[in-house]
């Protein structure tokens, strides 16, 4: 039963990829062709652009990266706790209260860091 | 007429003929796939109409009323229009990744509609993983955006694309945790046992009823998950022109255009699944094509308000966006799961529980608005923080 629910899944990938190269495949047959060097240079904002646009980034992004990683992963752990949640005891309860605790610590340490300031 | 017996009979009927089983069951899951393809197809096309229709009204104009009555054969003359565009490939352009971006956009929205229950049992793939399978596929639309933003080797784009793995990553942690509690009330990831377990009269098992302030954040961080106005950081036209996708053109354009309009629709399909009893409605358990019914009325009407908000509210600063994700959604989504997981260890009677619920949600929505709303504002002690001070340049 399992395994029929999974299959469509495999099927569905597999033309859920298919189907918008396809398209893009058809629309080459119907589209016209004219390119010049002008046209094929980066619109950008409509001014000529000015320098590369592969630069160093601000490590803002990144931190809010790492933040996250951390929260999803813990969403990920506590799903099993949450569908298990009527068959398992107090004791799971509790360890689950101290992992959202040791958590909380995590966030507001990074907040008293300034990692979560946007600047 | 059930759906669920058409496809069986239809397994049946084609055994008989005397094809083996594996192909009927390919045989099957084709047509299973092709027919949820074009639902989605569809539902886009009627979107971008309803949509624009709502934007029209709101904004005092009549919206698309030239092509077809109403206006509703204009989002086919679009799509008409856009097949037969001229594509710019901007010659700087990283070509593998900035065509695999609009491919990858479609093709994680497409597959969300796989587990989406329109009835019950009606659904493409009844998985007891649904909503780990909904994160998991969600997450893809941030990789495709990112993958086009920086394949453009254009400023502004790559900009875009860095909003979005911020604003997407972080809102997601909201989201997450708004399903966390939900799936802590059912005991089940499945997304039609969710439903289910929604009954009761005139829709007083609704889990909006039970957990408010859950649903609120849930669609807050969904405003932003699906990149509307007032959080649609990411393609402010003011800004930063167009976002991730302003060297696209063409059919490729279109696509990431459908990806958004169908990434809202599964915004609002998960928020009617989760909160609003998803196909549960009179008569829905024995006629599954009622359940049908009620499911996209109670949609639409979810993507109704989606519209309503970004066609009234402006748009928000994203440090104030960033901070209240953080400093707002996230403690309060830790806060709402312990407190909703302590009071259904208590062992009261369910009716006592659900009373209870409700009431610790309201507290704990108001507590945490009036305790950290204010780290979200432009206070004066806020000010001056900066963990990465630029170097100025020495005169």
């Amino acid at each position: 039963m399992l395994v029929q629910q999974y299959g469509l899944i495999g099927v569905f990938a597999v033309i859920a990829f298919i189907f918008p190269i396809v398209t893009l495949a058809f629309t080459w047959l119907l589209r016209p062709k004219r390119p010049n060097p002008l046209k094929n240079s980066t619109y950008e904002c409509g001014i000529e652009t000015v320098g590369d646009a592969w630069v160093q980034f601000r490590a803002q992004y990144y931190l809010f990266a790492l933040i996250f990683v951390i929260f999803d992963i813990e969403a990920i752990f506590l799903f099993p706790f949450a569908v298990a949640f009527n068959k398992i005891g107090l004791f799971a309860l509790v360890e689950a209260i101290i992992f959202v605790f040791i958590l909380v610590v995590g966030l507001i340490y990074a907040w008293k860091k300034d990692a979560l300031e946007w600047q | 007429m059930d759906l669920r017996a058409l496809g069986e009979s239809l397994v049946a009927m084609l055994e008989n003929v005397g094809i083996p089983h594996g192909w009927v069951l390919l045989i099957n899951w084709i047509l299973g796939a092709v027919i949820l393809l074009g639902v989605a197809l569809l539902l886009a096309i009627f979107l971008i109409w309803f949509e624009r229709k709502i934007a029209g009204r709101v904004q005092d104009r009549l919206g698309p009323n030239r092509v077809g009555p109403y206006g509703l054969i204009q989002p086919f003359a679009d799509a008409l229009k856009l097949l037969t565009k001229e594509d710019i490939t901007p010659d700087k352009a990283d070509r593998i990744t900035y065509n695999l971006a609009p491919i990858i956009a479609v093709f994680h929205i497409i597959m969300l509609f796989a587990v989406i229950p329109f009835a019950d049992k009606v659904v493409g793939a009844n998985i007891n993983v649904g909503i780990l399978y909904l994160m998991a596929f969600g997450a893809l639309g941030a990789m495709a955006m990112l993958m086009a933003g920086w394949a453009s080797r254009n400023k502004y784009a790559l900009l875009g694309g860095f909003r979005v793995v911020a604003q997407l990553l972080s809102y997601e942690i909201p989201v997450g945790l708004a399903m966390l509690t939900v799936v802590l009330m059912r005991g089940s990831m499945n997304l039609n046992a969710i439903a289910q377990g929604q009954g009761g009269l005139f829709g007083l098992g609704w889990y909006v009823w039970i957990l408010p302030a859950v649903f609120i954040m849930y669609f807050v961080a969904a405003l932003a998950e699906g990149e509307r106005a007032p959080f649609d950081l990411l393609e402010a036209e003011s800004e930063i022109v167009a976002g991730y996708n302003i060297e696209y053109s063409a059919m490729k354009f279109a696509w990431f255009y459908l990806a958004f309009f169908l990434n809202t629709w599964v915004l609002s399909a998960v928020a009617v699944t989760l909160f609003f009893g998803g196909w549960q409605g009179p008569f829905a358990a024995q006629i599954p094509a009622l359940g049908v019914v009620y499911f996209f009325i109670k949609v639409f009407i979810m993507f109704f308000v989606f519209a309503w908000v970004r066609a009234t509210f402006p748009r928000l600063r994203i440090d104030q966006m960033m901070s209240f994700c953080w400093k707002v959604l996230v403690p309060m989504g830790l806060a709402l799961f312990l407190a909703v997981a302590i009071i259904l260890k208590l062992g009261l009677p369910s009716a006592v529980t659900y009373a209870l619920l409700f009431v610790v949600n309201i507290v704990i929505l108001v507590v945490t608005l009036k305790l950290l709303g204010n780290y979200t504002r432009d206070l004066p002690k806020n000010k001056n923080k900066r963990l990465f001070a630029p170097e100025l340049p020495r005169l």
